[in-house]
């Protein structure tokens, strides 16, 4: 045992005046007659809300510039992504339809259900084999049989609208990026924060600025998808070999040239990538882009949810999963596909486009024989199978048999982890908090950081979130506690153990798949609604980059330590102990960080169980679409990730110094 | 007549660092020593290069050397710190963007070490690229990049990818691809440097094979004084920056201007490096077929110590100019290099 050196022993005793302060905090300040330690008094709050309201309806009623007013910039932007997403929407989902309300006539259908299908199989075959068409084949079988069909399209199409706006602006301006360094240097910040910041806190004047609909929906979709293409394209093309710069230049290209036709396609195979992780964006935002307007699966999920109608949300979560396993195994083969080059076959232009004609062939098909027989455009209603039932069964049946084990669990998780943490967080006098986060800041990064901890915990004070906020904490605390406890061990023993890892591996990458509401669904099945299963759908959501980065970390310990200590007569034990989780700490803590985000990213959506955080101060802003109260408690939000961003990653370049990875 | 100087350069400076600028302002000739203090990293340093039309003219040094960032200052890939580019009489460092993409489309080409293949077009639209970019008509193109890939010896393999296509065959791709728009000035960076022993001395052989039909000006940088006695005119010698000797590759074996200049030239075999010009004797002896003067020594040692008698050695006219005997060629074979 190593004795504490001075400031060790300053830190734990700073850390139990904080618990004990917090623990009788309230009785104390009752005690001391001074209310406002423990709750900041309303007289003292700034009304940011009111003047952010007023600011945002000045915008919308009267800012211009010259004759444009800024209603017209969201009306032309709003029109823009309407076009095609209406004619995709027909496409899929509506057919093209004539007229409106009851005399509406539908001049021609949606296309067909088997021309889908097999357009899908198709694709999956020419992207990679047939286990890949396989594959797809049944994911969109599955919607069809299961009766989803139709509010899948719908997400379908805003997919296909939302994805190629999103990797085409962001490979726009991660052009522009890596052309003019000074926007770079503008928009690499604002990337930075738009990582942090949780999508709620931009929902709120999203929606005020394209009311609640469809468009609002794509609007807030396409910025929570964009910025990581822009980072993908601005290093993909500073990754293109000097050489390849060098000979574009050399061959006499002009600027655009060089781009287009010697850079972009030479780190196509790096952009792929992007695309990639934009669909996955996409499909993450399904649910919660319903919140303001999405229609299709993300709706049925969310209006399932708030009915508790468990066996419908369920079923729709699922389809959800389903459609995004399927669209994105299909963009990744497809990704590979375009990254090599292949021979063109030889032939007429239909032999070498076989799928594309027989697809084409089946719509016509579809579309003439459709007027006698409606099966061939719909799968019939009849034959639909739903597990609704099955599933509301079940969960009767578990709470029937086993409602007091579930029950003792959620009362022990409560009494002894949860309650406790949150007695003493709200009973921790707020100047004490605020000193504290800003001693923190201090200690982690200097006086920037001290300055940045302690302004922005002043700002979620004067606005009056206070307790809200740490509720939030609480909640994203007790998460992360959980997770980094079940998560890391996971990931020590991944790293340490292939047959454990390659168990581990599929597991988190499923949860990684699955759309962050679909946890919900089970959870509140179980333990119905309250902070014990937002605290379980948040660790599920949350826990993958703490197995994910824990597991790297230890790995990458450089194999001349571990021999060192083996030389040294380490047990296994104590090589970990000692070397190992050291040296993996850095990476651990960075793990922790994205569990953070992760599980503040969770917060709206856990507010539908009836959390009473900064989550529900934005869900109930977006019901009643109050751009102030959004937007100050999104900002709250945000602060709370960027403090703690900031100061883990501090700690982290702090650990990696000590252990001379960097300097 | 002296042949026309086609590329020159005059106190080429090329300093890395954030007072570079302001470094040569202040000190028009900084030492080592003040480049140091400065902080700067000196790339070129007062490097003065003339380039006579035709000529081989071969960069040579160790790695960070420098050799990369002047070629790429004489193309003005790299913007020069300080220094005057001429080519043709124009000066480079002065040219619009739009004169140099013109001098660039029709007057240079360039060969990389790593061959810098686009990888999403094939051989043969890889070698019309640089047709493609200029909107040369499609029919024409085609022609001229077939016409060029034959002449690499890749014909048959105009529709392979680089990736299906050994080392050496993408260099010859690269190869074509820069003689495609038929430039006078040829660049190569180390073009042979990433290819086996074997299959380097093979393109060498074809380098000097299509230069005997091209007449290109050729700027050719290696890091192998052996590659660059069998290619070279002339060669310009680079340590840290700095141009230390500039000479054909008897004169550095024989007067090399500094220790480090001897070192590089002492592992080399002289009678790689020595004409048969370098070590006759003057005046006509002999009644057997001439050698030429710039032959070699170690090309015609078996020969001459064969013989009996010294045999003539001609100039490029064919003028008996001297002649060359076993004791000579005994000499440079054995000698421990004071010859002459
Ligand atoms: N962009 C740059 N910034 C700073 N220093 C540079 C830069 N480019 C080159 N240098 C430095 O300039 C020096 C010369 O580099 P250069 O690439 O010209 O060497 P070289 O002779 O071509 O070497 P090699 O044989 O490895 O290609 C090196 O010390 C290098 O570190
Ligand atoms: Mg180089």
């Amino acid at each position: 045992m190593t004795r504490l050196n001075r400031s060790q022993i300053i830190i734990l005793v700073l850390v139990l005046i904080t618990i004990v302060l917090g623990y009788y905090g309230r009785d104390l300040s009752k005690a001391l007659d001074a209310r406002w330690l423990t709750k900041f008094p309303s007289a003292w709050v700034i009304p940011f809300k009111a003047y952010i309201s007023s600011a945002m309806a000045w915008l919308i009623e009267d800012a211009a510039v010259g004759p444009v007013s800024f209603t017209d910039i969201t009306r032309a932007i709003a029109w823009l992504i309407e076009q095609p997403y209406n004619l995709v929407l027909a496409l899929l989902a509506h057919g093209f339809v004539s007229g409106q309300g009851n005399d509406a006539q539908v001049i021609v259908p949606a296309v067909s259900w088997i021309v889908v299908i097999t357009a899908v199989i198709a694709l999956g075959q020419y992207c990679r084999d047939w286990g890949l068409a396989a594959l797809v084949g049944a994911c969109f079988i599955y919607l069809a049989v299961f009766g989803q069909w139709d509010s899948a399209m719908v997400t379908l199409a805003s997919v296909l609208i939302a994805v190629p706006i999103g990797a085409g602006g962001g490979l726009l301006l991660g052009i522009l990026a890596y052309r003019y360094p000074l926007f770079e240097n503008i928009i690499s910040p604002v990337l930075d924060l738009m990582q942090t910041i949780p999508i709620f806190a931009y929902l709120v004047p999203i929606l005020f600025m394209f009311g609640f609909g469809p468009i609002s929906a794509l609007v807030a979709t396409i910025i929570y998808a964009t910025p990581p293409m822009v980072r993908i394209t601005t290093l993909a093309l500073k990754g293109v070999d000097p050489e390849i710069l060098d000979f574009g230049r050399m061959a006499g290209t002009t600027q655009r040239q060089l781009m287009w036709r010697v850079l972009v396609p030479s780190a196509s195979h790096s952009l792929m990538v992007g695309v990639n992780q934009v669909i996955m964006l996409t499909l993450n935002m399904v649910i919660i882009a319903s919140m303001i307007g999405a229609g299709g699966l993300g709706f049925d999920v969310l209006a399932a949810l708030r009915r508790l109608d468990i066996g419908a949300g369920f079923e729709a979560g699922i389809a959800i999963v389903v459609l995004a396993i399927a669209v994105d195994r299909l963009s990744q083969a497809f990704a590979e596909r375009m990254g090599q080059v292949y021979h063109e076959a030889s032939g007429s232009w239909v032999s070498r486009n076989r799928r594309t004609v027989l697809v084409l062939i089946l719509l016509v098909l579809t579309w003439v024989l459709g007027q006698f027989s409606p099966l061939l455009l719909e799968y019939p209603d009849s034959q639909t199978i739903t597990t609704g039932a099955f599933w509301d069964d079940t969960v009767e049946y578990l709470n029937v048999n086993y409602f007091d084990t579930f029950e003792a669990i959620k009362v022990f998780f409560l009494t002894w982890f949860m309650i406790p943490i949150k007695t003493v967080l709200l009973g921790i006098p707020w100047p004490w908090a605020i000193a504290m986060l800003t001693l923190l800041g201090w200690q982690a990064g200097g006086w920037r950081l001290a300055l940045l901890c302690g302004g922005m915990a002043s700002l979620i004070l004067v606005s009056g979130l206070w307790s809200k906020a740490m509720v939030t904490v609480y909640l994203c605390g007790a998460s992360v506690i959980l997770a980094t406890v079940i998560g890391v061990p996971l990931g020590v023993l991944a790293a340490l153990n292939k047959r454990a890892g390659t168990a581990i591996n599929l597991l988190i990458d499923t949860l990684q798949t699955l759309p962050s509401f679909v946890y919900l669904i089970p959870v509140v099945m179980l333990f119905r609604v309250g902070d014990f299963t937002a605290l379980i759908a948040i660790v599920l959501y949350a826990l993958a980059p703490a197995v994910r980065y824990a597991a790297h970390g230890i790995r990458s310990v450089s194999e001349e330590l571990i021999e060192a200590g083996l030389v040294s007569g380490c047990t296994r034990r104590q090589l970990l102990r000692h070397i190992r989780l050291p040296m993996a700490l850095p990476e651990i803590l960075l793990g922790i960080n994205q569990t953070i985000m992760l599980a503040l990213s969770m917060l709206v959506i856990t507010a539908l169980v009836g959390t009473r955080d900064l989550g529900q101060e934005v869900y109930i802003a977006l019901t009643k679409a109050d751009t102030g109260r959004g937007l100050v408690a999104g900002l709250s939000i945000a602060f709370i990730a960027i403090i703690a961003d900031r100061l883990i990653n501090a700690g982290a370049r702090q650990a990696r110094i000590r252990f001379g990875l960097e300097s | 007549m002296p042949p026309k100087t086609k590329l020159s350069c005059r106190n080429v400076w090329k300093l890395y660092g954030p007072n570079a600028e302001r470094l040569l302002k202040t000190t028009p000739n900084p030492t080592a020593d003040d480049i140091r203090k400065a902080g700067v990293i000196g790339a070129v340093r007062n490097a003065n290069i003339e380039i006579a039309e035709g000529e081989i003219f071969v960069i040579m040094g160790l790695s960070g050397s420098g050799k990369s960032t002047l070629v790429r200052c004489l193309s003005r890939l790299i913007e020069p710190t300080t220094g005057e580019v001429l080519f043709d009489d124009t000066d480079l460092l002065t040219a619009s963007d739009k004169e140099l993409i013109e001098i660039r489309r029709h007057k240079m080409g360039m060969v990389f070490q790593h061959f810098a293949l686009l990888p999403h077009l094939t051989v043969l639209q890889n070698v019309m690229f640089p047709l493609t970019i200029q909107a040369t008509p499609q029919a024409e193109a085609n022609a001229k990049a077939h016409e060029v890939v034959e002449l690499v010896g890749l014909k048959g393999r105009e529709d392979y990818y680089p990736r299906e296509l050994s080392g050496g065959q993408q260099q010859r791709v690269g190869i074509a691809r820069s003689l495609v728009t038929e430039p006078d000035l040829w660049f190569l960076d180390e073009p042979f440097s990433a290819l086996d022993p074997l299959i380097r001395r093979e393109m060498q052989d074809e380098f000097l094979r299509l230069q005997e039909r091209l007449h290109k000006t050729i700027v050719f940088i290696t890091h192998d004084f052996e590659e660059a006695v069998r290619l070279a005119d002339r060669i310009a010698i680079m340590k840290d920056g700095v141009v230390i000797q500039i000479a054909t590759p008897e004169e550095l074996v024989m007067h090399p201007a500094t220790d480090y200049v001897a070192e590089f030239t002492k592992h080399i075999p002289r009678s790689k490096v020595l004409t048969v010009g370098g070590v006759m004797t003057a005046g006509a002896v002999g009644e057997e077929d001439p050698i030429a003067q710039s032959t070699r020594v170690s090309d015609v040692a078996e020969r001459i110590i064969a013989a009996d008698a010294p045999i003539p050695v001609s100039d490029s006219s064919g003028q008996i100019v001297g002649s060359i005997d076993r004791k000579a060629v005994a000499q440079v074979l054995f000698g421990d290099g004071d010859v002459a």
